[in-house]
């Protein structure tokens, strides 16, 4: 009998030597291959997979669990927004950038839009309540977005019942959304020269009912994650990247700053007058899945400390610049499909004057003029440095707009978090680096 | 960029009578800015020009506008130039934020690439431009120095046709392997089909009654 019991057994009897198979004696068939080359193959995941936020692709070379090379492709969503901006009105072009992060469409906006102001030379002129309802709705966007990014981080590692809470939350913002802009998402509410409408007493209210309770829910998702050993054995130490890798592969974000580089533009380089808020950058020395968890979660707590400022700052006052030559109507009627007519507005048009009428005609047909040259303006959204880079030929539509999304950018970071680990890691680090292929692929 | 625009609607050797296709429209040239240039931008300046023994040769022009400073560089240079700009004490420009194409397509070298370096010490921000030509699109690719710009020059030439020399892997990245041409460039159609709404025909974007 064969003294290794992987082996099967074998014993002599009257027609011979008989073997007793048990499966164990495929390692004498298999040990005439060269392992290591059989045991490496090529799993392509994507763009299909319900762990890859949406049609990410991954292409992995594998050795055993382990992956040896990871090649990320992307394009699967590119829907040509930065070439269907050239034919589109400079005010039109919010309605397409809304439609690139799409869990993050105000940041998208506003970027956009804070470039095309100053390339008409107005960021003096657009008024105080304009900017606050922007960090405002800035940062409900901010907190929505990242309840979806632990939401779906959740889901991937396993915590299923924090999808369901996260949803949930999330919802509400989206309610809050459609309250102001008419609705939940992609809603083009951030306009060169101001907003589309001005924020209802009834979101405030619901606004402040949020803030209310949301402490208290964070504080439910790390109670649910934080102490759990599957998550922290999913997540610590797992996709580790220093800020040397961060910023040779231009990575910005909650990433970043889980490596413990304090980068935040909203402090580093202020916009929207962020200087003069009060809240801290939250970092993590530990450059891992678990880091950029804590990260998020410490961003939602600021980011609703900065709500509730921008909430006490509202002041009464117009929500567009004066400039009757850039501003479009801003008292629009919310109709059930989102955004309708300024009532208002149309009665004044169509009832009594007709050089308004001309106006309206010209302004909303033909546009504004925005003069010659070029800007680029970043800004800190949920997943890092966006920056939008327009150019204009001095004509009534952009000349050449360029997203910088985070989402790309960042994604160039999944071989070096993903290769030497296990293939169930690449899930975790994929996943923290939340990237959302709507803006990646623009 | 042209320097003067004509006519009102976009389509010409239409019959339009109204008079308006008659206007011409003269814009603004950027000019060369000259120094003193102001606040920071003397000092980049002038610290490239210390560091940078090619400076004479590397650099085409300086232009300020809207309170950005833009180098043009000659494309030749760009990395060389990076490398510098990166790795000096006292400009530190350590990541580079964005790397994108425009197409002037009235300009003899109408492809132009801007890139957007940001420096994280001195928190300041500043472009490069360069310039290449349709028929010769070359120019070193600087993920040497930035290897982020990895994925963005692979964008800049897909969708511009720009060649990166000495990038590790220039291939198409947004659109499929096999597409003919670089769509975001200014003579390539955005195409579409004619949509009927309410018994009317609606003319794809690209090819409706648009002011210029």
């Amino acid at each position: 009998m064969s003294s290794n019991p992987g082996y099967a057994q074998e014993r002599e009897t009257t027609e011979g030597k008989v073997f007793t198979v048990t499966g164990g004696d495929w390692d004498t068939l298999l040990s005439g291959v060269d392992p290591i080359h059989d045991e490496r193959i090529v799993v392509n995941m994507g763009p299909q997979h319900p762990s890859t936020h949406g049609v990410l692709r991954l292409v992995l070379e594998l050795e055993g669990e382990t992956v040896t090379d990871a090649r990320t492709v992307v394009g699967y969503l590119h829907t040509g927004i930065e070439k269907n901006m050239e034919y589109r009105t400079w005010t039109q072009g919010s309605t397409f950038v809304t439609r690139m992060d799409y869990l993050a469409p105000i940041f998208n906006e506003t970027a956009y839009c804070l470039a095309v102001e100053k390339l008409l030379g107005i960021e003096d002129q657009i008024t105080e309540r304009a900017t606050t309802i922007r960090v405002l709705m800035m940062e409900l966007n901010r907190i929505s977005s990242h309840l979806v990014w632990l939401a779906t981080t959740g889901m991937e590692l396993g915590a299923l019942s924090m999808m369901i809470y996260g949803f949930r939350e999330r919802e509400f913002i989206l309610d809050i959304f459609e309250m102001i802009t008419g609705l939940r998402m992609n809603m083009a509410y951030v306009r060169p020269g101001g907003v589309s409408q001005d924020v209802p007493d009834e979101a405030i209210t619901k606004i402040r009912e949020f803030l209310g309770f949301m402490p208290q829910r964070l504080k439910e998702y790390e109670d649910l994650l934080s102490g759990q050993p599957i998550w922290t054995a999913r997540t610590k130490g797992i996709a580790v990247l220093d800020v040397t890798g961060c910023v040779a592969l231009g990575i910005t974000g909650p990433v970043l700053r889980s490596a413990g580089l304090p980068w935040d533009l909203r402090k580093t380089m202020p916009y929207c007058g962020y200087e003069t808020y009060e809240f801290d950058v939250p970092t993590a020395q530990t450059a891992d899945v678990w880091g950029r968890y804590e990260v998020r979660l410490a961003e939602m707590r600021e980011s609703l400390k900065l709500v509730e400022q921008a909430l006490d700052r509202l002041k009464p006052g117009p929500i567009m610049v004066e400039d009757r030559k850039i501003a479009w109507p801003a008292q629009l009627a919310i109709g059930n499909d989102g955004l309708g007519n300024s009532l208002e507005h149309v009665a004044h048009i169509m009832g009594q004057s007709m050089e308004s009428l001309i106006h309206h005609f010209k302004l909303v047909t033909e546009g504004f003029r925005v003069p010659a040259g070029q800007v680029y303006v970043p800004i800190e959204a949920p997943r890092g440095e966006l920056g939008a880079h327009v150019v204009s030929d001095g004509g009534t539509r952009p000349f050449r707009v360029h997203m910088r999304e985070p989402s790309f950018v960042n994604l160039q970071a999944i071989p070096a978090m993903a290769e030497g680990g296990l293939l169930a890691d690449v899930i975790a680090g994929g996943a923290s680096l939340d990237p959302v292929m709507g803006g990646c692929d623009r | 960029m042209s320097e003067r625009a004509e006519g009102l609607f976009g389509v010409t050797g239409s019959g339009d009578t109204s008079g308006f296709g008659g206007l011409v429209r003269k814009r603004p040239i950027q000019l060369e800015a000259q120094r003193p240039y102001g606040g920071w931008f003397d000092e980049i300046v002038d610290a490239l020009e210390e560091a940078y023994p090619g400076f004479a040769d590397a650099i085409e022009r300086v232009v300020i506008d809207r309170g950005e400073l833009t180098l043009h560089i000659v494309p030749a240079k760009i990395a060389e130039v990076c490398q510098i700009l990166r790795d000096d004490e006292s400009l530190r420009f350590e990541l580079c934020s964005s790397v994108s194409g425009v197409d002037y397509i009235t300009e003899e070298r109408r492809l132009h690439v801007a890139y957007h370096l940001t420096s994280m010490t001195y928190r300041r921000r500043i472009r490069l431009e360069c310039a290449v030509t349709a028929d010769q699109p070359r120019l070193p690719s600087v993920t040497s120095v930035y290897p982020t710009a990895d994925w963005q020059e692979r964008e800049a030439y897909d969708m511009f046709g720009v060649i990166f020399e000495g990038h590790p892997n220039l291939t198409r990245i947004l659109m499929p392997d096999d597409w003919d041409g670089h769509p975001q460039r200014k003579d390539y159609p955005l195409g579409g089909v004619p949509v009927e709404y309410k018994g009317a025909e609606i003319p794809p974007p690209d090819t409706r009654r648009a002011y210029r």
